[in-house]
């Protein structure tokens, strides 16, 4: 799905955003009011000028517009793969995204992730996990790995990872999978502005957002040890 | 009385090699570590039971109490024997939960021992997820005033996420040999090609991704020996100094400027070597030769 369709789908009261390379930057109307449009498309590879560019506009924002809604667009194939950037430490730059974001829910800016494309692992680490919920568009394709690559990786055998993926959503790419073990809010059927502005409203009722991703995925039943094992540790 | 120099040869004991149950032993006061869990407690991963790998009852992370220089802290340790340290379900819900813990028990700090490539695979999303609440863990920790020490020395280093993670927190105590990076040199040099990253080449491997590097460049904040005693120290110096931080906001500019200019300064440099020049460093070769005290001190003469 193009991100023009998403954009008119998800803000057809109208919407300023503008796409510098695979960073998509700008803002849209809603019901709610002005929200901000952060993320990335086409699959982008996570390195340092992306990670660097949301991070300096997520902090403008915390700046210069106090309390706006920030709606992050989750397009990402990962962290870039390269040694010029492993040289000057991506892992730090994900990592000062990641602290970006925090610092938003903290100031009090409502946020919500749509992933519209991809989103694998390091970048989707560094700011699709880091909103306060996280949804994903039906044919949305959420993975660390592919179950090819795993098999190669792990010695198991391809048809026997085809096999337990069906039974369990612990390791199998899949929207669906991360929708059950309490990671991805809700799955949406098309971009819908009735349904972004259903979720900001809800989250933006609920005040500031504690990390809840455990306790739903032990009540939908796709992940029983987390929330026990963590509270036994609390407790211990 | 015993020569200085021939006890800390005596006394000297490899992080690198070392187990997590060791580590713990010997970084912490002696005799004051409680174990949160213990593995008599615990079951291991069912994930790895039902593809016919043997787990660990600890499921590789060793969380509980201890003091540090007489300072009550709480402590992770990742075993990098077990599954690379790997994050799964129980051991990424085992590191939360410890984290939960300071934000209400308000220890000195977390003291957290990194071993790890990241997200373990046979347990891919419950992983990946873990990692994601591990992170906002550790900055609900720093939230509350606790401040959480990274140490990276092991053999597994701190990579994927593991390596955003120890980024995360308050400070990194890292040995010559500790590895911080995001993706792996085998990663890289498996999609990319060998030109890329020739994940063989060791020195070049630690020229990107060590101690060293990531002390001259600001990434880590104390460079101490491969010794669990050193590290001890570092940490507890990390401590005896800890200042109240600055607001997050205005940490976070800072930083955003600092990386930004560092990214035009160094564009293009895809070694070490280069950077070093670079930051002003007159023989760069020597870099991997120099002792530690020999290295910090040389930082120190650098231009700002």
């Amino acid at each position: 799905m193009n991100l023009q369709h998403i954009l008119d789908g998800l803000f057809p009261a109208g919407h300023d955003v503008s796409v510098h390379g695979q960073l998509v930057a700008g803002c849209a109307q809603t019901a709610l009011g002005t929200v901000t449009v952060l993320g990335t498309t086409d699959a982008a590879a996570i390195g340092h000028d992306i990670a660097l560019g949301l991070a300096g506009r997520v902090l403008d924002v915390v700046d210069e517009h106090p309390g706006r809604p920030i709606v992050f667009l989750v397009d990402t194939k990962g962290q870039a793969l390269s040694r010029a950037e492993e040289l000057l430490c991506l892992n730090g730059s994900l990592a000062h995204l990641a602290r970006c974001v925090d610092l938003a829910r903290r100031q009090g800016h409502t946020s919500l992730a749509l992933v519209t494309g991809e989103a694998v692992s390091g970048g989707f680490l560094s700011f699709g996990l880091m909103a306060d919920k996280t949804y994903a568009l039906a044919d949305a394709q959420v993975r660390v790995m592919d179950l090819k690559a795993m098999a190669r990786v792990t010695k198991i055998p391809y048809e026997r990872l085809q096999e337990l993926a069906a039974e369990s959503p612990t390791f199998a790419p899949g929207a669906e999978n991360y929708l059950r073990m309490g990671a991805i809010e809700a799955i949406w059927d098309a971009p819908r502005a009735a349904l972004l502005e259903a979720a900001l409203a809800g989250q933006q009722a609920a005040g500031p957002a504690a990390d809840e991703r455990m306790a739903r995925g032990a009540e939908r039943g796709g992940r029983h040890l987390a929330a026990a094992t963590a509270a036994a540790v609390v407790s211990a | 009385m015993n020569a200085p120099v021939a006890n800390k040869l005596v006394l000297r004991r490899s992080y690198f090699e070392a187990s997590a149950r060791a580590r713990v032993a010997a970084v912490l006061d002696a005799g004051s570590f409680r174990e949160f869990l213990p593995p008599e407690a615990s079951e291991p991963s069912p994930h790895l039971a039902v593809l016919d790998i043997p787990g660990a009852f600890d499921d590789g992370v060793i969380v509980g109490a201890a003091s540090l220089g007489g300072r009550p802290v709480l402590v992770i340790a990742q075993e990098g024997q077990f599954m690379g340290g790997a994050v799964g379900e129980i051991h990424g819900a085992k590191i939360v939960g410890l984290l939960r813990r300071a934000v209400q028990d308000k220890p000195a700090a977390v003291i957290f021992m990194a071993d790890s490539g990241g997200v373990r695979l046979h347990e891919a999303n419950a992983g990946l997820i873990a990692i994601s609440e591990v992170m906002r863990a550790v900055l609900d920790t720093r939230a509350a005033g606790v401040p959480v020490i990274a140490l990276v020395g092991g053999s597994c280093g701190a990579f994927g996420g593991m390596g955003i993670v120890s980024r995360l927190c308050s400070a990194i105590v890292m040995s010559e040999e500790g590895r911080l990076a995001l993706s792996g040199p085998e990663v890289i040099e498996t999609v990319a090609g060998v030109e890329e990253f020739d994940s063989k080449d060791r020195a070049l491997v630690w020229r990107v991704t060590g101690g060293k590097h990531r002390y001259l460049t600001g990434d880590c904040a104390e460079l101490v020996e491969d010794d669990a005693a050193s590290f001890r120290d570092g940490a507890i110096a990390l401590l005896s100094g800890w200042q109240k931080p600055m607001p997050a906001s205005s940490t976070l500019r800072a930083e955003q400027a600092r990386l930004t200019e560092r990214r035009q300064r160094f564009a293009g440099l895809r070694d070490g070597l280069d950077v070093w020049q670079a930051l002003g460093v007159a023989e760069p070769r020597q870099i991997p030769l120099m002792d530690r005290d020999s290295l910090v001190a040389l930082k120190k003469g650098l231009p700002a």
